[in-house]
């Protein structure tokens, strides 16, 4: 069983003084997927990533990763992972070339077949025409082809992205989302943190973080269906009134404006949520159109960092 | 070796870094070599003589010859001589009175009062010399004072600062560079995000830590060997002993001084409290060396103080080595010294640098 797993942690928790950065987080990260980590800013996603290469020390629990205990044989385990960091961590005052010839050499890639690796790297991830540039002249997506060319020129078994696409445009976001496809397939295990909705779908599994506990995970479209609550879309006239109204009614657990819409959750429980919001605007003479949809994986989000207190609401 | 070729690489392509390698000597050189001279010359003074006798006459013109003094006005009176002092326009003020050739012959009496500006100590030591002055010429009188204690300088025969600047300054020149070079080599990489990267691959510290230091020993051999140039031509300051000494004194200091640099790096979170640590070091390394004070005149602290610096012992091997002809063998203790100051260094910066980051 454990040989289908690249990550297997449990109960790992990381402290900084009173502040629980990650706490007793449980991962399972099957092999040859992508693995996404959705969070806010704070959440825990960097730490935990940083423990899983062994930069930082668990407070408690353990972790395997591709089968060594970390931060124990992390030694073993840096030549099996890739790791990119969410800042820009290549050397500006070398050119892509010195970049990727630096990194063949730490990882004391064979020489022989060295050239050959830089030439196909840079042909795979379009970098050919930058190859005498200085890395720290070209553009956000650029440098993170260079990164993310870096990171894998090893074949390393696991890929560690903490938050890759922060800093590039969306066609860029694209084109890195088709590699990282093209290298699962070819059996990399990739976990990657994000802060994206539309980047966590595209994940096979993911996980949910929130002020370091992890609140749910799944496969995107099972968190959709077992959010535990019902999504009411709500096109009002007055959107903004309308969204003062609901989120006083009993019952409704939170409301979204999105342009002219409103997406309203409403816990299971209610049996007609329809009902609720059509009468809740009704009493206040907003006219409006509601109706039952799918819930996104934003609403996922919504519903599961959600306080208790909102809850009970 | 990755790590060290692309330090070099970088080295390169950093102009400012690379400039600095050639400018900080020369620099270094030319302002402590032609600026600081410790034997005085023309020194401004002036004279009010009282007695205005033939005998006074003389001693005027005797003091003239010396070359210490410039005789740049003459006066009436000696008050007038301590407004002069006062207002800085003279270091040196030289009374004689009106009954001058009489307290000559006296010897109980001082024949002549001399005024010095006591706020400089170098000029104040120069008026004890003056004050060993024999006075009495054709008199041929008992006053006449020939000294008892004759001086033979060793080594250095016509006293020229540069002789003693330039062996000093070798070791002051590479502290200053070397240490601030490696103290910024690994917080660079922090702070650009360079290391989390480099941690996070099968390089090792020991690696990483080689590879910073051992182009810099180079570029720590290359400005010795400018100075030596440097101090040859411009101020004829020779190496009289083994320069194969030399250079394994010079390289063992380098070594010491890298390795203190690196730990201040593993030490400092940013680029500018690694500098404030070198600067910490640096002045007590000018100061307490020996380099600007005779370091058997200094206070027992400050004494202690001083030989825990690896600069003091590096000057005491190139002064050595350099100008009294001395090998290694003759000064095994300041070696050793050196040796085990560079091992200490380096293995608390080892200790220090983890491949993690908590």
């Amino acid at each position: 069983m454990k040989s289908d797993l690249a990550i297997r942690a449990r109960g790992l928790s990381k402290h900084f003084g009173s502040l629980r950065a990650v706490d007793k987080l449980d991962l399972d990260v099957p092999k040859a997927s992508i693995y996404g980590f959705l969070g806010p800013n704070g959440s825990g996603k960097s730490t935990t990533i940083r423990m899983l290469c062994g930069l930082l020390t668990p407070t408690e629990g353990r972790a395997d990763v591709l089968g060594f205990a970390v931060p124990e044989h992390s030694k073993e385990l840096k030549p099996r992972i890739g790791y990119m960091t969410q800042k820009f961590s290549l050397f500006g005052d070398m050119t892509v070339v010195e970049n990727l010839e630096f990194i063949a050499e730490i990882y004391s890639f064979p020489a022989a077949h060295r050239a050959a690796r830089v030439d196909e790297l840079l042909e795979n991830y379009d970098l050919t025409e930058q190859r005498k540039q200085f890395a720290g002249t070209m553009s956000g997506g650029q440098k993170q082809r260079l990164a993310l060319a870096c990171a894998v020129l090893h074949h390393p078994e696991l890929l560690l992205l903490d938050e890759p696409t922060s800093a590039v445009d969306p066609q860029s976001r694209r084109d890195f989302w088709a590699n990282l496809f093209r290298l699962a397939e070819r059996g990399t295990t990739i976990l990657v943190s994000t802060h994206y909705m539309d980047e966590a779908e595209r994940c096979h599994r993911l996980a949910i973080l929130d002020h370091g506990v992890k609140v749910a995970d799944g496969a995107p479209n099972e968190l959709q269906q077992s959010t535990g609550m019902h999504v009411v879309e709500v096109q009002a006239d007055d959107p903004y009134h309308a969204q003062t109204a609901l989120i006083q009614l009993p019952g409704v657990a939170s409301v979204t404006q999105l342009g002219v819409r409103l997406r309203v959750l409403i816990p299971e429980s209610v049996d007609d949520p329809v009902a609720l919001v059509d009468q809740g605007l009704r009493k206040q003479k907003l006219p409006a159109k509601s109706r039952i949809v799918p819930a996104s994986l934003e609403d996922v989000f919504v519903a599961v960092t959600m306080k208790p207190e909102q809850l009970a609401a | 070796m990755a790590v060290m070729r692309k330090e070099v690489r970088q080295l390169r392509r950093d102009r400012l870094t690379f400039g600095m390698i050639v400018g900080i000597p020369l620099m270094q050189l030319l302002l402590f070599g032609y600026a600081i001279n410790t034997d005085v010359r023309n020194l401004a003074t002036a004279i009010a003589d009282e007695a205005n006798t033939h005998l006074s006459r003389e001693f005027v013109a005797e003091l003239n010859a010396t070359q210490v003094t410039n005789i740049e006005y003459r006066v009436d009176t000696a008050a007038e001589l301590e407004r002069m002092m006062q207002s800085g326009k003279i270091s040196i003020g030289v009374a004689i009175p009106h009954d001058f050739d009489r307290r000559v012959a006296d010897s109980t009496r001082a024949a002549v009062h001399l005024l010095v500006d006591g706020s400089d100590p170098t000029i104040a030591g120069i008026a004890e010399k003056l004050r060993s002055m024999p006075i009495g010429f054709d008199t041929g009188a008992a006053a006449r004072n020939p000294g008892l204690i004759e001086v033979r300088p060793y080594y250095n025969p016509e006293r020229r600062t540069p002789m003693n600047i330039i062996p000093g300054l070798i070791g002051v020149i590479l502290m200053m560079t070397m240490m601030m070079f490696t103290a910024v080599a690994i917080v660079r990489e922090r702070e650009r995000g360079n290391l989390e990267l480099l941690i996070n691959t099968p390089v090792t510290s020991a690696e990483l830590m080689i590879g910073k230091v051992v182009p810099y020993i180079g570029i720590g051999l290359v400005q010795l060997a400018l100075i030596l140039v440097a101090g040859r031509l411009l101020f004829d300051v020779p190496v009289r002993g083994s320069i194969i000494d030399l250079y394994l004194a010079a390289g063992m200091f380098i070594a010491a001084n890298l390795a203190l640099g690196l730990f201040f790096s593993t030490v400092a979170k940013t680029q500018f409290q690694a500098m404030q640590m070198t600067f910490f070091l640096m002045l007590p390394s000018i100061l307490l060396s020996g380099f600007v004070f005779p370091f058997d005149g200094m206070p027992v602290i400050a004494q202690v103080l001083g030989e825990a610096l690896p600069t003091t012992h590096l000057i005491r091997l190139t002064r050595g080595i350099m100008l009294r002809e001395a090998t290694l063998g003759d000064m095994p203790g300041e070696l050793i010294f050196l040796g085990a100051f560079a091992v200490a260094a380096t293995t608390a910066a080892a200790l220090r640098f983890s491949k993690r980051l908590d």
